[in-house]
């Protein structure tokens, strides 16, 4: 997923800690076997009825922290979520939104989104997780399945530039309409601006030395 | 007749005529208006309006005095807390999100940590008195968030006195805040592993004291709004939203239960030991702003009755820990409120400064780098004032968020403005807003 270099953020100038050397890499969590535990085989079974390509659809499924994640390929996405909606036996009638994660690293895959699932009837949770490159960062809308997603994939198209296929009205919600750029990348920098205090420049907090 | 007017000027656009208003002679304007042949008006309401609940901007289109179209525009308050807080460290990041909904700050901050402790395996070892102590701040909040939802709610439809009322509560809650955590708002106090400092003594009959007073004053509001005629012709009706339109958009809080689901995370899924108490979900039929209205006014004394049984709890729990027991999460010192407010507790000080090298280092090393939290996500909630706050954590094994999600109630929910107000007439979007009860800090975030 990442590699970190040293404890802290500097680099060139001399870093006496004596952890310059370090290389810490954080991986991806694996994806899990089955069983699954919990109320998770129920859900994966009664999808996979439900949904014949559930083999094509789901890349993996990762169980961590007591927590099911679907990784679905974007494809899918519409499909898979219109039978775990449907279907008598899953209902998961509330999405709680999307949230948007950029991983620079995740070659073709930088872009993640995010979609936390709730059945009221089954009083379950479950996730959805979908990845995009970001030469072509593209995913299908939801809009039609959940209509509250509209101003969630607004946000998050605001925020990292993924384009939600088929959304009724895909604008800028937080920033402003003329913003240049989608300010929670990991490419964008904090602050930006240098900001100048009597005579002195502070650099933007993303600029500081600082424990990685 | 086109007299000059410099608070109500008009200018022609590709759009139509557009009229400025800034206050003034509205006479004119709307004698002016009357005279054109257009019957569709977009009005454009806030974000500077004393009844938008905040910087909230309504673009109304009128035909007559009935909604046809109704948007929200927002991002007036957006402070970019969820980039910030990836440039700070984990505990760090409850000083960021309390600040979001600033009407619940114990909210956020309890859903922010519920979530990293998930992610840090640490659940179950939280201390028992630890989730005491947030079940009642939690509840307390709970009464302030809602006294200002009923009190500016009444305000908006013009009705006075109960904000007088609902703020005089408000401030004795606030008091207890203050004299818990130091502050009254964005207190910080929720703290990864537990909370910041034990409660102070006799703290615990100062609240039973408050709980008693509020009780008692509770029913100079009910006596004002429950079943006043003006009051009920201007909610009853109003604001409409079924089951099946809360679900798609995926509503939740008190507008949901006004369809009469009992739909509460308390009782769903418990959090902080919330099983153990015994509490009633308050629901209404109406799916209108003034079943909404019972719901928050009635949701007060369940509110008042957990933090009766917390208190029991918390008596009995007396001289137990406050924070998790792992010294390389839990924060080296326990705070104390002094005249200033909150600050490090002066044994501490004395005891890296003057005694243990050691604790120096400890101290140094985990308030300036912090912890490290393994890779992965997690995502909790709880039951805010206004819904399902939700938290989405991704960490990638250092000592800052890879990222921090809010999935904000007020933000979600005041997507059915639209659904509420379209059809309806002017004067009631206001009530419908209310009724939603959204704080622009946490919708902006």
């Amino acid at each position: 997923m990442s590699e970190n270099n040293g404890m802290f953020g500097a680099s060139g100038s001399g870093d006496t800690s004596g952890f310059g050397g370090l290389v810490r890499s954080a991986a991806n969590v694996g994806s899990s076997e089955r069983p699954y535990g919990s109320y998770f085989d129920e859900v994966a079974d009664e999808l996979e009825r439900a949904y014949p390509e559930f083999n094509s659809a789901i890349e993996k499924v990762v169980i961590d922290r007591g927590e099911l994640t679907l990784h679905v390929k974007r494809e899918k996405l519409f499909d898979t979520a219109m039978k775990l909606r449907d279907t008598q036996s899953l209902r998961f009638e509330v999405c709680l939104g999307v949230s948007g994660v950029h991983y620079p690293e995740d070659k073709n895959r930088e872009l993640h989104a995010v979609y936390p699932l709730l059945s009221m009837t089954h009083n379950r949770r479950i996730r959805l997780e979908v990845s995009v490159p970001d030469s072509d960062p593209h995913l299908p809308s939801l809009v039609e399945v959940w209509a509250g997603n509209n101003w969630h994939e607004r946000e998050t198209w605001d925020m990292f530039g993924i384009i939600f296929d088929g959304h009724p009205g895909l604008t800028r919600i937080l920033m402003p309409d003329d913003w240049p750029g989608h300010p929670q990348r990991k490419d964008y920098p904090l602050g930006g601006i240098p900001i100048e205090y009597k005579g002195a420049t502070v650099p933007a907090p993303s600029e500081r030395r600082s424990y990685r | 007749m086109t007299t000059h007017d410099s608070y109500a000027s008009a200018t022609e656009t590709t759009e139509g005529r557009v009229y400025s208003v800034t206050g003034g002679d509205w006479d004119s304007l709307v004698t002016e208006i009357g005279q054109t042949k257009e019957e569709r008006v977009v009005v454009n309401m806030g974000p500077q309006h004393p009844s938008t609940h905040g910087v909230l901007r309504l673009v109304l289109e009128l035909e007559g005095e009935t909604i046809t179209e109704a948007r929200a525009g927002i991002g007036y308050l957006h402070t970019g807390i969820e980039k910030n807080a990836e440039y700070r460290t984990w505990t760090q990041g409850v000083t960021f999100v309390t600040r979001m909904d600033y009407l619940a700050p114990i909210f956020n901050e309890t859903a922010y940590c519920l979530s990293l402790e998930k992610l840090l395996g640490i659940t179950n070892d939280i201390p028992e008195r630890a989730s005491q102590i947030r079940v009642l701040m939690m509840e307390l909040n709970r009464i302030s968030s809602h006294m200002v939802a009923l009190g500016t709610g009444a305000l908006e439809l013009g009705a006075l006195s109960p904000m007088i009322f609902a703020f005089r509560e408000r401030e004795k809650v606030l008091d207890v805040f203050e004299m818990i955590s130091g502050l009254r708002m964005n207190m910080a106090y929720v703290r990864p592993g537990g909370v910041a400092q034990d409660l102070p003594k006799g703290a615990v009959a100062k609240i039973r004291e408050t709980v008693k007073e509020l009780r008692h004053n509770f029913k100079d509001n009910e006596k004002l709004l429950v079943g006043n005629t003006i009051w009920m012709k201007r909610t009853q009706g109003i604001g409409y939203l079924d089951l099946a339109g809360c679900t798609t958009l995926g509503i939740t809080g008190p507008v949901l239960r006004s369809t009469g689901m009992p739909w509460d995370l308390r009782k769903t899924e418990p959090y902080c030991g919330y099983e153990d108490y015994e509490f009633d979900v308050i629901t209404t039929d109406t799916c209108d702003v003034y079943g909404r209205f019972l719901i928050r006014m009635q949701e007060l004394e369940q509110s008042l009755r957990i933090i009766e049984q917390a208190c029991d709890k918390l008596e009995k729990s007396e001289g137990q820990p406050v924070m998790v027991a792992d010294k390389k999460i839990a924060w080296p010192s326990q705070l104390s409120v002094g005249s200033d407010g909150m600050g490090n507790s002066l044994d501490h000080i004395r005891e890296i400064m003057g005694t243990s090298m050691e604790s120096l280092i400890h101290h140094f090393k985990l308030v300036t780098e912090g912890f490290r939290v393994p890779t992965g996500q997690a995502y909790a909630a709880v039951e805010s004032p206004r819904g399902e706050t939700g938290v989405h954590l991704v960490s990638d094994g250092g000592t800052r968020p890879y990222r921090v999600h809010f999935r904000e109630p007020s933000f979600n929910n005041l997507q059915a403005t639209s659904a509420m107000a379209e059809g309806g007439m002017i004067a009631d979007v206001i009530g419908a807003v209310a009724s939603i009860d959204p704080v622009m800090g946490g919708v902006d975030r």
